[in-house]
């Protein structure tokens, strides 16, 4: 699974402009998927199983999001330095000497205004890329240029080091799931998501024209067992993690005990989450329509949103177990609808 | 009018945070359950409960809502016997220090949230408001049984019992929004015995207080043709004084803004008029701060009303209300139902903006 | 009287609790006052109340070379009392004794005699800005709202709304600080010491000042005193790295011995011969850390001609508010202690 996982991260597709990453899951899923569709916000949606909902089947939306966050060109100066903007959650802290690549293909690195010596952080708009260009006109790149961290995949045994591991480690989860799922009574959506880091907007309009009985999402979560971390009680390494709450919604708590018992019954590891910023394409779903259940499965990951995260090995393969054992047998949530 | 204390104190003693309000959506079934036709929950919970109305098919509706979600905490972290918090809705942390709590860990734990030692806290930690992530809860139990019986998830409500104040006010948690839940209750008791055209869905919605979701999802579901959302509001009282604040007891209140219909405004205005039930204006220039928000541009939008009920101390477990308002708010509903006309929502003009 | 060993059963946990849920705040201690008299009148040879409202009870003992040994615990307990009438049931208030104010907002109060219920609230979180927030609200800007229609009058005292609990190992309630050691020396008070000349005061006024020892000091002229109250334990987890060096003492370690405090040195004799008891009964104990704080030992030692003193306290969590906690073995052996100590009194301590 490492090597599907490289191949997820090393895709440059940052929110709004994932066709890169949306053809490279086409391919790995095609061969498994009864149908395959893409919507209006250029969501990827695979169906597998029955598509009427059999007797006992339930229609299920797994939402993983297949954008990463990234910077956007505004400006590109007399001297061919581009000034950017981010896309989605993009921190001061993890920008400078970093190195990016552009859509297009133009590689380039992070200098701050006045140099690399001092203290200071200074913000977004006080940064530029430097893609080596001499001047304006010798400058690849032109406002309104996307582009992603760059840094290189690194297995380090147990623990495996990528950009993008949020949320193409959920990606990861959600192929090799469906790959696993030979036959099942529900009518399963495997939906990769657009534009979650901008606001959870493919998963809106996604789970609208689905309108599945129940979601969950498959996306990374903080961690706390790094020095100085004190609020967060999830760590590397003790499986992964099933959401109760974070920055944004409330897991439904049938969705939790659901999750909580079959990783019970299976013997999967687990810790439950309580996660204190952030959110996930669950929270989107959750308010579409007449309401959807929703939970998440969370692969706990360090250092998100830098160009470097961390994701134990062994907590991956836990969840696709996890999310199989899920999605494989009949459903029995009491699942009270109104008429 | 019957007595709606006992019912209040009932629910004002059961948990019901946001998406976990099953305890308190329970006791409001069994309440709603003689006063309607047909009774249902939403996806995620809510409460719907129909009463139908006498017109000819197909008949218009009305949507009465009010939010049966209370504001909470939750266990984040469980280490040396203590427990950690994060909040559900919008906790004002000053308040917090000696709070009776109950921790639904395996078993319901009765606990307190304490103010930490100064010198356990970081320097810089220590003066003003405590911060909810240094609060603690202690259960007065040994830490290896808390750790057996917490976990990272358990809900934490407040343990603050009902009181009742002079001049027929009551205090307690959860005041808002379970007073505006006995209004409901009060129009539903009313219109047993008062006729009505249109049907009328009483919605008890999930979730206000954090997402505004179950209103939401409820009025997408139902795409009822007008709605009216009881929440509390302000009401005088120390350090709260100002154009936003009513006084307790002394009346409720019709809301006022962008999120409202100023049509819907008139007519409630006109008719408290009627009856002499003392309203006051209550004004939210854009966003009213309640499910409104979200019920209001539901499908294709609906036209949206809100009545306020006066409180006291609002998001703090000694919450206060008068009595009088709660029936005040429940009798006006009942006569704006039994008033409408099978025809008011063609009439629903925007040629007088100028409600007032 | 029969020489009973005093325990902690039903029936004491009862009085506790009674105890608890009177309201006695400095300078109006008559509730708990009359649960003491009640409870004492028929195991002492005389009692007595004074000028300030201290009840003054001896029991003569037996044999020649009696030191005059003498107890205090204090009844009263913090507070507050109305000072003006802001109307329609609000009322200004200032507090009685030490409560952080942070401890005092959003609570749920009783007032006067008939403990009429009312609540302490808060301006409404949605009208605050984030800096106000980050402040403790002064005293001043809180009020106690006891309702549209009340008619209590400035001058009455109140506090928390009492709500004892014993729960697994523990006594959650308020006023723990100092009703345990009002039940305590209620309890040792009905076994007998023939050994000593007990002088019991249960006093008045120690949370405003150490008051009311100072002046049944005076009248005692004691040999020597033991003071029994409730300590703060701040043995709480650290929130950052360290250890935690200023815990004062700990629950589950048993009565705490003091050594110092602000208001006095505890004799070093008193010191040595409790802790000897202790080690010799094999009886938990701990010392409290010295520094800060106060008891009536300050004024008992330093009365009239002075005399040598000692505290001995149970320890408890967050003092002075709503609901404080302490290990019910704490209390127990806390009486245990003093038991066998007073026992042991006799001139030799001197030597």
């Amino acid at each position: 699974m490492k090597h599907l996982i490289q191949k997820l991260t090393d895709t440059f597709s940052p929110s709004g402009y994932e066709d890169a990453i949306r053809d490279v899951i086409r391919t790995e899923i095609k061969k498994f998927a009864d149908e395959i569709r893409v919507d209006a916000l250029g969501n990827l949606i695979a169906r597998k199983g029955p598509s009427t909902g059999a007797q006992g089947g339930t229609r299920v939306m797994v939402a993983a999001h297949m954008d990463e966050i990234g910077l956007m060109a505004t400006h590109v100066d007399e001297k061919g330095f581009v000034r950017f903007t981010s896309i989605g959650g993009v921190y001061p802290r993890n920008l400078p000497g970093g190195r990016v690549r552009f859509v297009n293909g133009t590689q380039g690195v992070i200098g701050l205004d006045g140099g690399t010596f001092g203290n200071d952080l200074p913000p977004l708009d006080k940064m530029f890329i430097d893609v080596g260009a001499s001047n304006k006109n010798d400058c690849p790149i032109k406002t309104g240029d996307v582009a992603a961290f760059e840094r290189p995949f690194l297995d380090l045994g147990n623990r495996v080091v990528a950009k993008s591991m949020d949320d193409r480690i959920g990606c990861a989860v959600a192929i090799e799931a469906l790959r696993a799922l030979r036959s099942t009574p529900n009518e399963v959506y495997f939906v990769f998501t657009t534009q979650e880091e901008v606001g959870t907007r493919g998963a809106q309009t996604s789970a609208y024209g689905i309108d599945p009985d129940l979601g969950f999402s498959i996306d990374v979560t903080g961690w706390g067992d790094t020095p100085g971390q004190r609020d967060f009680d999830v760590a590397l390494g003790k499986g992964p993690a099933i959401k109760i709450r974070d920055g944004g919604m409330l897991s439904d708590p049938r969705v939790v005990d659901w999750m909580i018992s079959t990783a019970e019954k299976k013997k999967i590891p687990y810790q439950r989450e309580v996660l204190l910023g952030g959110t996930t394409d669950a929270r989107a779903m959750q308010l579409v329509r007449s309401g959807i259940p929703v939970g998440c499965v969370s692969v706990p990951c360090r250092y998100v949103h830098s160009p470097s995260e961390m994701i134990d090995y062994g907590d991956v393969q836990y969840a696709v177990k996890l999310v199989s054992a899920l999605l494989h047998a009949p459903i029995k949530l009491p699942l009270v609808g109104g008429k | 009018m019957t007595d709606i204390l006992p019912f209040l104190k009932s629910l004002i003693s059961a948990p019901g945070l946001s998406a976990y309000e099953g305890p308190v959506a329970r006791l409001i079934e069994a309440k709603w359950k003689p006063l309607v036709d047909e009774i249902s929950t939403s996806r995620i919970g809510s409460l719907h409960g129909l009463k139908k109305g006498r017109g000819k098919s197909p008949r218009p509706s009305i949507i009465i809502a009010t939010h049966m979600d209370a504001i909470g905490l939750m266990v984040t972290k469980v280490e040396d016997g203590f427990i950690h918090l994060d909040e559900i809705g919008g906790i004002d942390v000053r308040i917090l220090p000696g709070t009776p709590v109950i921790v639904h860990g395996k078993q319901d734990l009765p606990g307190v949230i304490v103010m930490p030692s100064l010198k356990t806290l970081p320097e810089g930690m220590r003066d003003g408001a405590i911060g909810l992530r240094h609060l603690l809860v202690d259960t007065g139990l040994l830490p290896s049984k808390v750790a057996s019986l917490v976990r990272v998830g358990d809900l934490v409500s407040f343990n603050t019992p009902p009181i009742e104040l002079t001049g027929d006010v009551i205090s307690g948690h959860s005041l808002d929004n379970r007073a505006s839940v006995a209004a409901l209750t009060i129009c539903l008791e009313e219109l047993q015995t008062k006729s009505h055209l249109w049907d009328v869905w009483a919605v008890a919605t999930t979730q206000e207080e954090e997402t505004l979701g179950g209103a939401a999802t409820s009025a997408f579901h139902l795409n009822p043709d007008l709605a009216i959302v009881v929440d509390v509001t302000f009401a005088k009282g120390p350090g709260a004084d100002s154009w936003e604040t009513f006084p307790l007891g002394k009346g409720i209140t019709l809301g006022w803004g962008a999120n409202l219909h100023p049509y819907l405004y008139k007519k409630f205005k006109e008719l408290a008029d009627k009856l002499e039930i003392p309203v006051a204006i209550d004004i939210t220039p854009t966003h009213s701060g309640t499910d409104a928000y979200s019920i209001q541009v539901a499908r294709e939008g609906i036209p949206t009303m809100l009545v306020g009920i006066p409180l006291r101390y609002m998001h703090t477990p000694v919450e206060v209300v008068a009595i009088k308002d709660m029936q005040r708010a429940g009798r006006l509903l009942a006569e704006f139902i039994s008033g409408l006309e099978m025809d008011f929502v063609p009439k629903i003009s925007w040629d007088d903006e100028d409600g007032k | 009287m029969a020489n009973r060993t005093p325990t902690i059963g039903a029936a004491q946990f009862k009085l506790l609790e009674k105890l608890c849920r009177a309201v006695g705040v400095s300078g109006g201690e008559s509730e708990v006052r009359k649960i003491v008299l009640d409870e004492i009148k028929s195991f002492v040879d005389e009692v007595n109340v004074d000028a300030l409202g201290n009840v003054l009870a001896t029991k003569k003992g037996r044999g020649a070379k009696r030191l005059r040994l003498m107890l205090d615990a204090h009844m009263d307990e913090v507070g507050f009392m109305l000072v003006a009438d802001d109307g329609e049931g609000l009322y200004r208030f200032k507090t009685i004794g030490g409560i952080d104010p942070r401890n005092m907002v959003g609570k749920q109060v009783v007032v006067g005699k008939e403990r009429t219920p009312g609540v302490i609230g808060a301006k409404p979180i949605h009208h605050t800005t984030p800096d106000e927030r980050k402040k403790p609200l002064v005293e001043d800007t809180l009020r106690i709202d006891l309702g549209p229609e009340s008619k209590i009058k400035v001058g009455e005292r109140g506090t928390f709304a009492p709500n004892f609990q014993r729960v697994g190992p523990s006594l959650m309630s308020k006023s723990l600080d100092n009703r345990l050691g009002v039940a305590t020396l209620i309890e040792l008070l009905k076994a007998s010491y023939p050994n000593v000349d007990l002088c019991a005061a249960f006093t008045v006024q120690e949370e405003i000042g150490l008051r009311g020892a100072k002046v049944a000091a005076q009248y005692f002229k004691p040999d020597l005193a033991i003071v029994v109250d409730a300590t703060p334990a701040k043995d709480l987890p650290m929130q950052f790295d360290g250890e935690n060096i200023f815990y004062n003492t700990k629950l589950g370690l048993g009565p705490a011995i003091y050594v110092s405090n602000f208001s006095t040195i505890d004799d070093p004799r008193l010191v040595r011969f409790i802790t000897d008891a202790a080690q010799k009964a094999k009886i938990p104990y701990q010392v409290r850390q010295p520094g800060g704080g106060g008891t009536n030992a300050g004024s008992i030692q330093r009365a009239g001609m002075g005399a040598p003193v000692i505290s001995i306290s149970v320890p408890h969590r967050y003092t002075h508010s709503a609901v404080s906690v302490a290990r019910i073995d704490d209390w127990k052996n806390t009486l245990a202690l003093l038991h066998i100590a007073i026992h042991q009194i006799t001139p030799a301590l001197w030597k």
